[in-house]
């Protein structure tokens, strides 16, 4: 917080600012409360709203329409790190040959929409729904984990790489042995926030037909009659997504305050912000170099990570 | 390329479409990711929690689901509008935490030094902010500003999935016309989004440069 921007308040202030959040709170309480009436007035929490799910089956279903989620989410995740390495890889390649092809296509999966990938992926090469969704979401978020961890490797001191040269190591073994695993350690939270994106992302998949989470419950709400239950399985699934997903963001704090790698990545994990992997990359980046070299231009990446795409 | 002499103008109007609704979300998001930002900032606790919450339950929702509630679930409560609203407040609500959080990052990336010789000069909250700070942290916020706007740029195609006309639906009414030509449509439906997509990206990396230079 920066409290830097007032003082620490006097009594004035403090009648002030407590004047301010009760008058915020009594419009936020009354905001509810219109809220509240108004739903009960539509008999949305009258118990003939939410009878289906006394039935185990009702959850049955839920349960396994949010594992598929999951699951796709899984397999999109490690895929999209391996694919991620290797076009990292790629990207710094001495060969031009290599680079600018990769370059090239890196720029063409960052800049589309996920939805067109997974659309496309389906009907082109005549997948499965769940197989275009996940790759879609592996190719998409493994270029923009690729970039990230591109912008790590060259982000680390020069002496890194002329020290791994200097033992004799050849240039490729370098960059495996010694440059990339710091790189994906600093990297860490920004490349696990970018899979907290992709588990969104992967509700995209409700377009493409896929019966996950979001697709179920519609499906069962028109089952059994979308205007009566249409809000209760609405309010059923975003709870269930906010929950996984507040978890999983809770684990990428865990995860970033425990890096031993360093402050760089701690720092990086508290700025970053969810959606623009991207921008905090660069941030954490700057913040490292300045403390060893004067500031010079941060690596070019751009994209934003997506949220939703 | 039979279907782009036959039903260019499909495309071109998916792509108008999509302009126009970015074009409107940035207006409506920008200025509401400010207000989530100072409420973020300001001394007044209630004010803080507000923004907060609001961001931490957007950012943890998936825009499917926002789309949805707007889409569908707000009609049976009695909330009907015309699909093009509903999906231009969905985009809103989905993006405008996270221009706030691109905002606040550059408001945390102005030196506090800056803030205490503010401080110590005698200014007030509100001049601080907004004759010291502000002016500051623009040129920091810029570049990831537009990169959530490239977010945006993307996830417009949500909108195509919920009844709304827009590039992304374009492609899939052309890819059911012309079946055999499907690779085509794809390259120049993409090239359609790159060519919003990496201008944005250039003009961003370009600032970040200028900005660290000055820095």
């Amino acid at each position: 917080m920066t409290s830097v921007l007032y003082d620490v308040p006097g009594p004035r202030a403090r009648r002030r600012a407590l004047i301010a959040s009760i008058i915020t709170g009594i419009a936020l309480a009354g905001a509810l409360a219109w809220v509240i009436v108004t739903l009960t007035g539509e008999g949305l929490f009258d118990a003939d709203r939410w009878d289906v799910f006394r039935d185990p089956v009702v959850w049955g279903a839920l349960g396994g329409a949010l594992l598929v989620t999951l699951q796709v989410a899984a397999i999109a995740s490690v895929l999209a790190v391996l694919l991620g390495s290797v076009f990292a890889l790629l990207r710094l390649s001495r060969l031009k040959v290599v680079r600018v092809p990769t370059t090239v296509v890196l720029e063409f999966l960052r800049g589309m929409p996920v939805l067109l990938m997974m659309f496309f992926i389906l009907i082109m090469f005549a997948t499965s729904q769940y197989w275009a969704v996940v790759m879609g979401l592996a190719l998409y978020n493994g270029a923009i984990i690729g970039e990230a961890l591109r912008a790590g490797i060259v982000a680390l001191p020069k002496g890194q790489r002329e020290a791994g040269l200097a033992l004799g190591m050849t240039p490729l073994l370098t960059r495996l042995l010694v440059e990339f695993p710091q790189a994906f350690r600093a990297m860490t939270p920004i490349i696990v926030a970018q899979l907290v994106v992709l588990l969104k992302d992967s509700s995209l998949g409700y377009i493409v037909g896929l019966e996950e989470l979001v697709r179920r419950q519609r499906t069962l709400a028109e089952f059994y009659g979308f205007s009566q239950y249409g809000f209760s399985f609405f309010v059923i699934t975003l709870f269930a997504f906010l929950i996984v997903n507040l978890v999983l963001s809770m684990l990428a704090r865990r995860l970033a305050s425990r890096d031993p790698a360093g402050r760089a990545s701690r720092r990086a994990a508290r700025k970053t912000t969810g959606e623009n992997a991207d921008t905090t990359a660069i941030a954490s980046i700057r913040t490292r170099r300045s403390e060893a070299q004067p500031p010079v231009a941060p690596p070019s990446d751009h994209g934003g990570g997506d949220g939703g795409n | 390329m039979q279907f782009l002499i036959e039903s260019g103008d499909v495309l071109l109007e998916g792509f108008l479409s999509t302009l126009r609704m970015l074009a409107l979300t940035v207006l409506l998001a920008v200025p509401l990711g400010i207000l989530l930002a100072a409420m973020r900032i300001s001394p007044v606790p209630t004010l803080r929690w507000v923004s907060a919450g609001f961001t931490e339950l957007l950012r943890n929702t998936p825009l499917t689901l926002v789309f949805f509630l707007l889409v569908f679930v707000l009609p049976r409560l009695g909330v009907i509008v015309d699909f093009q609203i509903s999906a231009i407040a969905a985009l809103t609500l989905y993006t405008a935490p996270f221009y706030a959080e691109a905002i606040r990052s550059g408001i945390n990336s102005v030196p506090s030094g800056q803030a205490e010789a503010a401080r110590s000069l005698g200014l007030t909250f509100g001049q601080t902010a907004s004759l010291v700070i502000i002016p500051q942290a623009i040129r920091t916020v810029v570049p990831p500003l537009i990169n959530v706007t490239i977010a945006l740029t993307k996830n417009t195609s949500v909108a195509g999935g919920f009844l709304v006309f827009e590039l992304f639906a374009s492609s899939r009414r052309l890819a059911n016309n012309y079946a055999d030509e499907t690779i085509a449509i794809f390259l120049v439906v993409a090239a359609c989004y790159l060519a919003i997509t990496i201008p944005l990206g250039r003009l961003a990396d370009q600032l970040e440069k200028k900005v660290a230079v000055l820095r």
